[in-house]
């Protein structure tokens, strides 16, 4: 029993993750119509500008607590940040080609990811967090570490924020409709290119967000640390149906949990093959996913 | 007719037939190759030049010719390096049949996954050809039937392979065979996409609805793309075990597909020159950029210069971005000017639906 807890609640943590990343890609996807590649770089950002301001710029802070959570934020921003201007100088350029906006993330993910390997080495880096991240909670006779509440938490928290900012604000209402059919936007007279800034920058925040929790996850940063997140992020954006955040965070849960059931329970590696079966049996039966429905009117 | 006929088939074969020569040519050239061109070292980097030139054209023939934005071609590949491979190594199968079993799992894994993966289009077909080719490296890495032998890489048993190909004195017999790969897939797409049912896979590529207004479907031509290009892929991996005397994780990874894609941009999508022309061009590049990031002139560069030079994926990546915002054509597009040419003529195929209605 308590080991199904605690894989339960590190399946969850696992797909809080997926959630971060996913959220972002959906947005992006839905609005736009870009498979973004640049996602990892944006999670690299998230997770190298956390431990280089952590080492460089608030060494001296005593409370560990205290200079994690400002390089953490410092992160989050230098994340936000180096999305909104891949939106600006790489992708707008591009507008309305799709083909070579996705082939620019691609290169832009290439090209960061040997850049960082390149300036801090490809080995990995030991992040410092407060200690109470690494000391465990029971619950139901199961220790669980206490980190894997923080991803839970996260993640619950901008779902939720996303969802109030879709559905309460001007901009939010602008995406929405957007997402629905960005030519009837664009027809009533509004810029809708603000609001491509917009979700690449909340993207970014989000995959920057993962990529601190990864570093806390697994005690260490490297440069190509998101590039495994970020292929089962395609997954769950995939089974979740495109452009539906609802959807993903749906997916997420299920695919999180199913990799930590099938891979303490099976064989290791036999959850990923899972989720592989799991997203083509979506595709047979719903080729467009859990949110079906919505994408659906689409077509 | 007869000049077509030339241009087509005359002008590619006297090229073939030229790179024929080159392992005996006993000249050097100073700047661009460390050693003579008929020494081992020179010929391993024009044989993997020559195969990547190959593997680039078949992924440019579902991604240029078809519209087909695959990110799991190297699932295919992979088959072809570790399949083979294991069956001769830990099944100690003798060599051909352990091919001609390679080539027939390739064709009918191709051929399932195809037919899921096409179930959805454009953007959503690429993550998942990316998922399944996810699903072999995850396969290989976790070996659970110790087979592929994980991070370690499976070294192949020469003793089971033919003579001509072991050995560095036989380094040039792996330069024919890797040019005769190359050579092969040339033609073969050459003559497939002159086909009927290769100007159809163009028509899908322009404007897949219309083919299905004329009561065509789509899916099963894409699917016949598909299936020969992951095909002459697998055979591609089956010349990479050669060269490589075994198989490693490296062609199992989803940025091997991501190099075969930038191989292609570079050279020209829908172009069988470029696509052979980006695949030998980076791998040379890569080769070089590495040796060149190691030498004496380099290391007395101050760090933030020398940082890009020593990793070659930065400069190939940027240079990559740039040809896609500035040339879309690619390489090719440059020769072939006036009309609409490279990733222009994919847009279509990938476009969403949102768009397209």
């Amino acid at each position: 029993m308590s080991t199904f807890v605690l894989l339960t609640i590190t399946g969850l943590g696992l797909g809080a993750m997926y959630f971060l990343i996913a959220s972002g890609l959906s947005l992006i996807y839905g609005l736009m119509g870009v498979l973004n590649f640049a996602h990892g770089a944006f999670i690299t950002v998230g997770s190298y500008g956390t431990w280089w301001t952590s080492e460089h710029v608030f060494g001296g802070v005593h409370s560990t607590l205290l200079r994690f959570l400002l390089s953490a934020l410092l992160g989050l921003a230098f994340g936000g940040i180096f999305a909104a201007l891949v939106e600006l100088v790489l992708i707008r350029p591009l507008y309305a080609r799709h083909i070579e906006q996705v082939l620019v993330t691609v290169g832009l993910q290439l090209a960061f990811v040997a850049l960082v390997t390149g300036i801090w080495g490809p080995d990995a880096k030991t992040f410092v967090v407060p200690v109470w991240l690494h000391a465990t909670t029971d619950v139901g006779g199961a220790h669980i570490p206490n980190d894997r509440w923080i991803e839970i938490a996260a993640a619950a928290a901008v779902l939720a924020l996303l969802q109030l900012f879709l559905r309460k604000t001007r901009y939010g209402l602008i995406i929405r409709a957007g997402v629905e059919n960005r030519a009837m936007v664009q027809a009533l007279g509004i810029d809708v290119r603000k609001a491509f800034t917009l979700v690449f920058a909340i993207g970014g925040i989000a995959a920057a967000i993962a990529g601190v929790l990864s570093g806390v996850y697994f005690n260490v940063v490297a440069p190509d640390q998101g590039t495994s997140l970020l292929i089962f992020a395609f997954i769950v954006v995939v089974i979740g149906g495109l452009g539906s955040i609802g959807g993903s965070a749906l997916a997420a849960v299920v695919v999180g949990l199913t990799q930590q059931y099938t891979n303490y329970y099976g064989s290791a590696g036999v959850g990923d093959m899972i989720v592989v079966l799991l997203l083509a049996l979506v595709l047979l039966a719903r080729p467009r996913g859990f949110a079906g429905a919505v994408t659906g009117a689409r077509a | 007719m007869r000049s077509r006929l030339v241009a087509d088939w005359g002008w590619p074969l006297f090229v073939f037939v030229a790179l024929a020569f080159v392992p005996k040519l006993n000249v050097s050239i100073p700047k661009l190759f460390d050693q003579p061109i008929s020494s081992p070292g020179t010929l391993a980097l024009l044989s993997a030049c020559l195969l990547f030139g190959g593997l680039a054209l078949t992924y440019d023939l579902q991604f240029g010719f078809t519209g087909l934005l695959s990110f799991g071609h190297a699932l295919y590949i992979a088959v072809g390096v570790y399949l083979s491979n294991i069956a001769i190594t830990d099944w100690h199968w003798s060599f051909w049949p352990s091919i001609l079993f390679t080539m027939g799992v390739a064709f009918l894994l191709a051929a399932v996954l195809g037919s899921i993966s096409l179930r959805v289009g454009g953007i959503a077909f690429a993550m998942v050809t990316l998922a399944f080719a996810q699903a072999g490296a995850v396969l290989a890495l976790k070996d659970p039937h110790h087979w592929t032998h994980g991070e370690e890489g499976l070294g192949a048993d020469y003793t089971k392979l033919p003579k001509a190909f072991v050995g560095i004195l036989n380094t040039k017999n792996l330069y024919w065979l890797a040019l005769a790969f190359c050579a092969v897939v040339f033609f073969v797409v050459r003559w497939a996409v002159d086909s009927s049912p290769g100007r159809l896979w163009q028509a899908i590529r322009e404007n897949e609805q219309r083919v299905e207004v004329l009561g065509l479907r789509p899916r099963a031509y894409k699917l016949q793309s598909f299936v020969l290009s992951s095909t002459l892929a697998a055979a591609g991996g089956i010349v990479y075990m050669l060269l490589y005397n075994g198989s490693t994780l490296v062609v199992t990874q989803p940025n091997f597909t991501l190099m075969l894609l930038l191989m292609v941009v570079i050279g020209g999508a829908g172009s069988r020159w470029g696509a052979v022309l980006g695949g030998i061009l980076y791998t040379y590049l890569n080769d070089r950029l590495i040796a060149i990031g190691s030498s004496s002139t380099v290391n007395d560069l101050p760090h933030a210069l020398r940082t890009p030079i020593e990793q070659p994926l930065f400069l190939l990546g940027v240079i990559f971005i740039l040809i896609v915002v500035f040339l879309p054509g690619g390489l090719a597009g440059l020769v072939v000017r006036g009309r609409t040419s490279g990733l222009r003529r994919i847009e279509a195929a990938v476009r969403p639906e949102v768009d397209a209605a």
